[in-house]
């Protein structure tokens, strides 16, 4: 009696979990990359656990995104991709899109329209830089200064970065030319609408060196993105480019003597791919993951853990309370008006097709 | 071995065989049991460690993807001049047409765009770019056929009339719901004398419909450079006079009129996507890019690149691997120095310690090999920085004046100062193994014969030492060489190594190629030092041990 009991009980478990397969025939697991640390943090609270809640999917969590390109091309050579969704940089998406290592997403078939109707198209507008990335959040590359170092006029314009007399002291600049290179032609008179004309050029480029060898002695190149807080944090330099997120961190949760410059800030994306070449299940699966993480008010929910923009127009009225500090979040967003008055949008196509030659000079300039 | 027995003369074993042969096959067997034994390593070494070493420094001469997307480009530029000043032909930009507009379909065009951005900036968007548009050039042709007839736009009448017959029953016959696999294509028997051009494409159209996008060839319409090729066959003069297949009269009534297209420029076209691609240059780098195989990923990773006269230096503001590599290599050199000078009294004193205290100073040389290599970099980022640990004490002291503190990161200080303290255990270990080999009676006996105290170090312990430095100084010489997470974090922009220059080729710029070349130039170099200490010192003079 008892046997037949649990033979049926079984039975019928394993009908179950062979129905729920069937349904949708997707994938029961899936393994989600991205950056680790606090914006991981962010994405597990803000996505990943609802929607393990909602699918009873089980989700692995990879801290790769900064090799992502590198190794979806190894897997993809060896014919073996174990991702599914790969949290990237833009311009990595716009990369990886190219060398056909992401698949190409609709977002009006695959994303959710905005409660109000907008299609998810025009929801997300310019920001859809490439055919296989769907945004998630607006971050900006920005300065922040120690406040203590800086005596009675605190700077109000990039500018004061290439100013050592007025701020004596060392600057952190990251070590590469995307960003830099803007900021000096921008603080060498060249006017912003003309930046990127300018740096087509052959002299450009040297005008932009030029104008960052006037403080090459006085920089600190970092590589890593926590490099800069911890250097503001210790006062080993005085001002110094980084995310604004991490800033954020440094000022309202480390409580540092630090303030943001938000001036000629620059605006990157970062968002979702999904590698080519997945299985039929796993593609379905990774499909049904993006759609529900990337609605209005998901991506919302992320800026309570993190300052950083969401992506869709139709969720920043929607942006609340920081989780733990209880503080608003929304003056701390890249994009609100009060930070947004002179802002770049980095440069994809630009960048895209100088990255490789700019960067063979920078190098070759800092290694003078 | 059969014919043994009737060989006279050599000594024979016990079962009549030849004592040698019998010998030989004994010890065969023997080094056979030998080899069986070591198989799984050698195995295991060769396919985890050799093979994808010699997989990937194959990518520095590779260059297999010009030819491969754009064959009839390529074809094309095999015979023109390009010092002459004038672009190619028409023909030429037709050829790039077809080429984009297949590679556009497979997705593959932005993959060559990326390839040959890295010789030639600009490529990369000129591809993209390209790539959007070039499919507006074949829509010329293919609106006008299809005003013509309504025939021309259905996909089942494309695939009737250029199928064979009995390819279009067995497709008819085929259920499009079931696994069972699509018969694959035939073209139809004459169509390829007729139509060459037509059928060139279509065949390529069929092979991608049925084997990459796996749609049903019978209801899919053609792609729009199908119906540019029909045009230029019967701009050819194409016959369809004794065509009676399906579609013949539509074909009949084509031709007729095809005379009065409205015809594409294709230069001028591509003039219109992009004014680059009358840009003599871009002709030049696809060109010069089309062999198989490249020496430009290696003329690359030694600040040169080829030029329309064979290789070239390149602008002195580029040169920069060259100067990496001696920098890599001189630094290297100065890093093993000074673990020697660290390494060996630590080692000495290891050695002649009473076995219970050296045992606790070998827990404190071992205690860096259990602790993270980041966690350590970034202690000596504390120490170090000009606000740290070591400056405060320095100011505090006297030493220096707290506005002109010592700059020690950020710097080729820093990296030997980091690195050294991670490779010192390298030095070390092998120096200790070899010291606790040395008899202490040596020394004693050198003293009682009237050496000092130096002489006897100089002239008796040292030289036993000497293998256990060797064997040190190439281990933390060659790691030394590879190492790239200490530079980049506190070697600023003057202690920097080549391997971070590969290491941003790999992860970032996706140039495996150029990565692989620096790489293959470094596995080079180190392979060249090891075997002049071999000629220099000797590689049996180093010991690990014993």
């Amino acid at each position: 009696m008892k046997l037949t009991k649990t033979l049926l009980a079984s039975t019928a478990l394993t009908v179950a979990a062979g129905m729920a397969n069937a349904d949708g025939h997707m994938a029961s697991e899936m393994t989600i990359v991205s950056w680790g640390g606090a914006y991981s943090n962010s994405q597990q609270q803000a996505y990943h656990n609802p929607y393990m809640e909602k699918t009873g999917v089980n989700i692995i969590n990879d801290e790769s995104s900064a090799e992502a390109v590198a190794k979806l091309r190894a897997m993809n050579e060896a014919g073996n991709v174990t991702w599914d969704v790969v949290d990237v940089v833009a311009a990595d998406a716009i990369r990886l899109c190219d060398e056909g290592l992401a698949m190409e997403i609709d977002p009006d078939e695959h994303l959710a329209a905005a409660p109000d109707g907008t299609s998810a198209e025009d929801d997300f507008g310019d920001l859809l830089v490439s055919d296989c990335f769907i945004p998630q959040i607006v971050y900006s590359t920005t300065f922040g200064y120690r406040t203590d170092m800086v005596g009675d006029t605190p700077p109000t314009s990039v500018c004061a970065v290439f100013d050592t007399e007025a701020y004596p002291g060392k600057r952190a600049l990251e070590k590469r030319p995307i960003n830099n290179m803007e900021w000096a032609l921008l603080c060498d008179g060249v006017a912003k609408e003309d930046v990127y004309d300018v740096l087509e050029t052959d002299e450009g480029q040297q005008q932009a060196l030029d104008k960052l060898a006037t403080i090459k002695d006085d920089v600190i190149w970092w590589s890593a993105g926590a490099d800069t807080p911890q250097l503001l944090a210790d006062g080993e330099i005085v001002m110094g480019s980084t995310y604004n997120g991490r800033l954020f961190s440094v000022i309202e949760e480390q409580n540092q003597p630090v303030a943001m410059l938000w001036d000629a800030q620059v605006f990157d994306l970062d968002g979702w791919i999904i590698p080519a070449g997945l299985s039929d299940e796993r593609k379905a699966r990774a499909l049904d993951y993006i759609y529900f993480a990337t609605d209005t008010q998901r991506l919302a929910d992320q800026a309570k853990y993190i300052s950083y923009g969401p992506a869709r127009a139709s969720s920043a009225p929607l942006v609340s309370t920081h989780a733990e500090l209880g503080i608003d979040m929304a003056p701390h967003m890249p994009t609100d008006p009060n930070n947004a008055k002179n802002t770049f949008l980095y440069n994809y196509e630009f960048w895209a097709d100088y990255r490789d030659d700019i960067d063979a000079k920078f190098q070759a300039w800092l290694a003078q | 071995m059969s014919d043994a027995t009737e060989q006279s003369g050599p000594m024979l074993a016990a079962d009549g065989r030849p004592l040698k042969a019998s010998l030989n096959r004994a010890l065969r067997r023997q080094k056979l049991r030998a080899l069986m034994l070591i198989a799984p390593l050698l195995i295991f070494v060769l396919v985890t460690f050799i093979a994808p070493i010699a997989d990937m420094l194959f990518r520095s001469i590779e260059n297999q993807i010009v030819s491969d997307t754009l064959p009839r480009t390529t074809a094309d530029l095999a015979d023109w001049d390009s010092e002459t000043g004038e672009l190619p032909p028409p023909e030429t930009f037709e050829a790039l047409y077809k080429d984009i507009f297949i590679a556009t379909e497979r997705k593959l065009h932005t993959r060559l765009g990326s390839r040959l951005n890295y010789e030639l900036t600009g490529v990369s968007s000129l591809f993209r770019k390209s790539g959007r548009k070039v499919e507006d050039m074949g829509e010329v042709y293919q609106d006008q056929f299809e005003d013509l007839n309504d025939f021309w736009k259905k996909g089942e009448n494309w695939s009737q009339m250029m199928g064979s017959d009995d390819w279009n029953a067995a497709m008819a016959a085929w259920d499009d719901r079931s696994d069972t696999p699509q018969p694959v294509f035939e073209p139809r028997s004459g169509m390829a004398q007729m139509l060459p051009e037509t059928t060139e494409m279509y065949l390529t159209f069929a092979d991608f419909v049925q084997n990459e996008d796996e749609d049903n060839l019978a209801k899919e319409d053609p792609w729009a450079i199908v119906y540019s090729a029909l045009y230029t066959d019967l701009g050819n003069g194409a016959d369809v006079s004794g065509y009676t297949g399906p579609g013949s009269r539509e074909l009949q009534e084509a031709e007729a009129t095809a005379g009065e297209f409205e015809f594409v420029d294709y230069p001028a076209a591509f003039e219109d996507i992009d004014e680059d691609w009358l840009d003599i240059e871009v002709w030049q780098t696809i060109q010069i890019y089309s062999p198989e195989f490249t020496s430009g990923y290696f003329l690359n990773a030694i600040d040169m690149k080829k030029g329309l006269d064979g290789a070239e230096m390149r602008p002195e503001n580029e040169q920069l691997y060259i100067k990496l590599f001696i920098r890599t290599l001189i630094m290297s050199l100065v890093i093993t120095g000074s673990c020697i000078l660290l390494g060996y009294p630590v080692a000495w004193i290891l050695a002649n310690l009473p076995a219970r205290t050296a045992n606790l100073l070998m827990i404190l040389v071992l205690l860096p090999f259990w602790t993270s290599l980041l966690v350590r970099t970034s202690a000596w980022k504390v120490m170090l920085q000009q606000q740290g640990v070591i400056n405060d004490t320095l100011v505090w002291l006297g030493v220096v004046a707290d506005d002109s503190r010592l700059a020690l990161i950020n710097n080729q200080t820093g990296t030997i100062i980091a690195m050294t303290h991670i490779l010192l255990p390298f030095m070390i270990l092998p120096l200790y193994s070899v010291m606790k080999t040395i008899p202490p009676s040596y020394l004693r006996a050198a003293k009682s014969l009237g050496a000092t105290n130096w002489t006897a170090f100089w002239r008796v312990y040292f030289p036993q030492s000497v293998p256990g430095i060797g064997a040190g100084s190439i281990l933390v010489f060659i790691l030394a060489i590879g190492y790239y997470i200490t530079p980049e974090l506190v070697g600023g922009t003057t202690g920097t190594f080549i391997s971070n220059r590969i290491a941003y080729h790999i992860s970032s710029s996706l140039n495996w190629g150029l990565a692989a070349a620096l790489g293959g130039i470094l596995l080079a170099v180190v392979l060249g030092l090891y075997w002049a200490y071999d000629r220099i010192v000797g590689i049996d003079n180093v010991k690990l041990g014993g």
